[in-house]
């Protein structure tokens, strides 16, 4: 009778255990997707940038629209003249003298609209941060605010 | 015999002692192996649902992702939050103002969101604050505090911030009873029967703007309202708030407010109500409450104290409100989807009862009244009863519902979340809570149409759930899958304050419209700085007001002297970027106040009371890039009455000469 009442308690107790233990089953995390969003490099036209502006979309005339770079000036003193000068000088970014001469008009509409991408892209832009360590942010310009600033840096390069 | 009767005990107290050890106690063993997988969002991905949480005590509200669990923020509210600078910035400073003057801290217990036809519309969520009676709305494209108003003749506003279908009323009920603020309240607390009353407020939302207006009150009798919600559908036009303490007790109301068998569920007519105040029913009473407005596109605050509230007398007005009998201090008054079901949670009560909204206007009609309570008809319990939940579960709180014809109820007393099918009261399933949950929220759960995937219990005990943290605890909830017949528990995580009732609702509802910088053009603060050439450094008197700027990474100017001791100095500090997620912070040294956080575009504002001579660093406190550690300056503080002038630059290099040897 004692036995069996130990033996009877042990095979409870080791129900009881075995009972609680639930099969853990090991499951795999839903696989973390990234998305491919490197597009190929070799498509980036150092020319052109990256963003909406084409050649055919961004005319320039031969002399300057006096009006249009008077509203880019004031875009400028808001939106950019915190980090850059007039002149070659560099302040947080590089100066904007003889930027028209050296970057298609459609290159620079494009970097002032769209610079993230371009940040990433453009070899040119790329050496600027090294230099820099700021990236240029992205100040949210309209079309036509961007168009008036290529006509200011126009005019800061001197076309009359 | 004696001995094996000790052995059998002996092996009693054994089995007993390893039952707990099954109960599901803890995440590891309350889930079965595939349920991690039903919370986890993956790094970069996107929760389906935006979650409103309570912040309770805290006074705040949190927004959490669904169904991962995970914290998104915390929207300042009824206090003050240094980390936004909720509060201390210049500019915040009125959204805080009562007429009591600054509160900084309060109470936030519910959350809800604006409504259209009865379904969430994802523009604004409302919340109340408990102990200085206020209602605050929050716009869910900036999420950020656009609105608070005060409720006069209340004191603890709990059965808010609830809404009518199409947002055209938040209403506001007074969880204590008071004198109305126009008579002399001094008076002896004994004379609660005379002289208490309880207001129920019904705020008006401009249906374009939100902006909200104290439309009218309704004077009841004196007794504590506890929940509401508004009828729907076939009940739109009517509002259900739970009652306690209709024995009208002003001491020991644990005692003396639980003598009564049943208390009620009062409900209001507010369409006729409406009517009434077209009819020019209503009196002009005068008071005294807050109304604090945020101007967006000044990036600025005011506070007016209006001076007058019209208000309806139930007593008198015999048609707008009437007491359904409802079993043992109700707490929970919920509608289902269809606006047919109310369900009243009496919190000390066996049973759940089920309104009929059809009988109800049939007793009506028909005068099924069983006396009146205090001047408002008293509707017979049978009358208005569509049946009852039988044995339920122990202490019944509130009730959310899928929309499929199921409602969610939550058990205080027994710990437990029970499902139960509206139309037979049978009950289909029940499972536990860690620990004594309070509120539940399906998201769209009190609309009309619910999207019933998950539930919440928001738990008033935490206990060992977590990593302890002292004798201060996070508080817990707990998530369900409720896709299937069964619930299941899938993932438990920590909250702030102590989460009450909460909302939530599909993400992409709210994320497509949300405001990601304020734009510069529009910025009309008075001292806005659109541009450096704009900035400047005034002296007005003892008022010295600092017109800066903000961007990648400069402040200018950034040397500043002629500041003296004792000068009320301003900051007011226009961050320049128009750029998403690029705020700056600004702090200086010595501020008896907080920091600030300047969101792209906008200009925010801190006082500063420099305490004593010397020059004083400031900085931005915000990372915003590369070179976040050079964004900094100095400012000297000069003697009280010094001669040193006003002068501010930015990256003028002119040392100063060597001293002479």
């Amino acid at each position: 009778m004692k036995k069996l009442n130990l033996v009877s308690s042990i095979v409870v107790v080791i129900l009881l255990l075995t009972a609680c233990s639930s099969p853990e089953k090991k499951t795999n995390p839903t696989s973390t997707e990234t998305k491919a969003e490197t597009s190929d490099p070799s498509s980036y036209d150092p020319k052109r940038g990256e963003g909406k502006f084409t050649a055919d979309m961004v005319k320039v005339g031969t002399s300057l629209d006096a009006a249009m770079a008077a509203e880019g000036l004031k875009v400028q003193g808001v939106k950019c003249a915190a980090c850059h000068k007039l002149t070659d000088e560099k302040l947080v970014g590089p100066g904007w003298k003889g930027v028209t001469t050296r970057k298609t008009p459609e290159w620079i509409m494009n970097f002032i609209t769209n610079p993230d991408p371009m940040i990433e892209k453009d070899p040119e832009v790329r050496a600027q941060l090294e230099l820099c360590l700021v990236r240029m942010p992205n100040q949210a310009l309209s079309d036509t605010e961007a168009r008036n600033l290529l006509e200011f840096m126009r005019k800061n390069d001197g076309v009359k | 015999m004696k001995k094996n009767i000790f052995k059998l005990a002996l092996l009693g107290l054994l089995m007993v002692s390893m039952w707990p050890a099954c109960k599901p106690k803890n995440a590891g063993n309350a889930v079965s192996g595939d349920t991690a997988g039903k919370a986890y969002v993956a790094p970069g991905k996107y929760d389906e649902f935006y979650n409103f949480v309570s912040g309770g005590f805290s006074g705040q509200m949190s927004v959490y992702g669904l169904p991962s669990g995970r914290l998104f923020r915390v929207i300042p509210v009824f206090s003050v939050d240094p980390e936004k600078g909720w509060g201390y910035s210049e500019e915040t400073k009125p959204m805080l103002n009562t007429s009591h003057g600054f509160v900084p801290w309060d109470d936030l217990h519910h959350t809800e969101m604006s409504q259209t036809n009865g379904e969430i519309d994802g523009r604004w969520v409302f919340g109340n604050a408990n102990n200085t009676p206020r209602v605050a709305r929050i716009n869910l494209k900036t999420f950020r505090t656009d609105e608070i108003i005060e409720l006069p003749n209340s004191g603890g506003n709990h059965s808010s911030p609830f809404i009518t279908e199409n947002t055209e009323y938040v209403v506001a009920g007074t969880r204590f009873s008071v004198p109305p603020d126009n008579v002399n309240g001094d008076v002896p607390i004994n004379t609660y029967k005379q002289n208490f009353k309880g207001h129920l407020s019904f705020i008006s939302v401009n249906k374009d703007n939100g902006a909200m207006d104290l439309a009218f009150q309704i004077q009841c009798p004196g007794v504590n309202f506890d929940l509401s919600h508004a009828g729907k559908g076939k009940s739109h036009g009517w509002f259900f708030f739970s009652c306690y303490n209709t024995e009208q007790a002003n001491t020991l109301l644990e005692v003396n407010a639980s003598q009564k068998d049943k208390d009620f569920i009062m409900a209001v007519n507010w369409k006729k109500a409406e009517e009434y105040v077209k009819a020019g029913k209503g009196r002009k009473v005068t008071a005294s409450y807050a109304h604090n407005v945020w101007d967006e596109k000044t990036h600025t605050s005011k506070s007016e104290i209006k001076k007058e509230v019209l208000v309806l007398d139930a007593k008198e007005l015999q048609d707008i409100c009437y007491m359904i009998p409802c079993p043992k201090s109700p707490h929970g008054c919920d509608v289902d989807p269809t606006g047919e079901y109310i369900v009243g949670s009496g919190k000390l009560a066996a049973v759940i009862p089920v309104f009929s909204f059809d009988k109800l206007q049939a007793a009506i009609a028909s005068k099924e009244f069983d006396g009146v309570y205090d001047g408002i008809p008293v509707i017979k319990y049978e009358a208005a009863l569509y049946g009852e939940v039988k044995k339920p579960g122990l202490g019944p709180l509130h009730t959310e519902f899928d929309g499929n014809g199921n409602a969610y109820t939550s058990f205080f007393v027994s710990s437990e979340v029970v499902k139960w099918n509206i139309k037979d009261l049978k009950v289909l399933d029940r499972v536990p809570t860690y620990y004594s949950v309070g509120h539940l929220c399906i998201p769209g759960g009190d609309s009309r149409k619910p999207s019933p995937k998950y539930l919440i219990a928001y738990n008033k005990i935490t206990k060992d759930r977590y990593l302890p943290t002292g004798p201060e605890l996070a508080q817990s909830a707990q998530l369900f899958d409720i896709s299937g017949d069964k619930m299941q528990m899938i993932l438990d995580f920590p909250t702030i304050g102590e989460p009450h009732y909460a909302q939530a609702c599909p993400a992409d509802l709210i994320s497509k419209d949300q405001v990601k910088i304020f734009k510069i053009g529009d910025n009309n603060h008075p001292y806005v700085s659109k541009g450096e050439s704009e900035t400047s450094v005034t002296r007005q008197g003892n008022q010295v007001h600092v017109k800066m700027t903000a961007i990648r990474s400069h402040l200018s100017p950034d040397n500043i002297e002629g500041i003296q001791k004792g000068d009320e100095v301003f900051f007011h500090i226009t961050n320049l970027e128009q750029d998403w997620d690029v705020p700056h912070g600004f702090a200086i040294k010595g501020a008896n106040n907080a920091e600030l956080l300047i969101m792209p575009g906008e200009t925010t504002t801190l006082k500063w009371v420099p305490d004593r001579v010397g020059i004083f660093p400031m900085y931005c406190t915000d990372f915003c890039s590369a070179l976040h550690q050079e964004m900094q300056g100095y400012v000297r503080v000069s003697p009280a009455g010094s001669n040193v002038p006003v002068t501010f630059s930015l990256g003028t290099n002119t040392p100063a000469p060597e001293p002479a040897k």
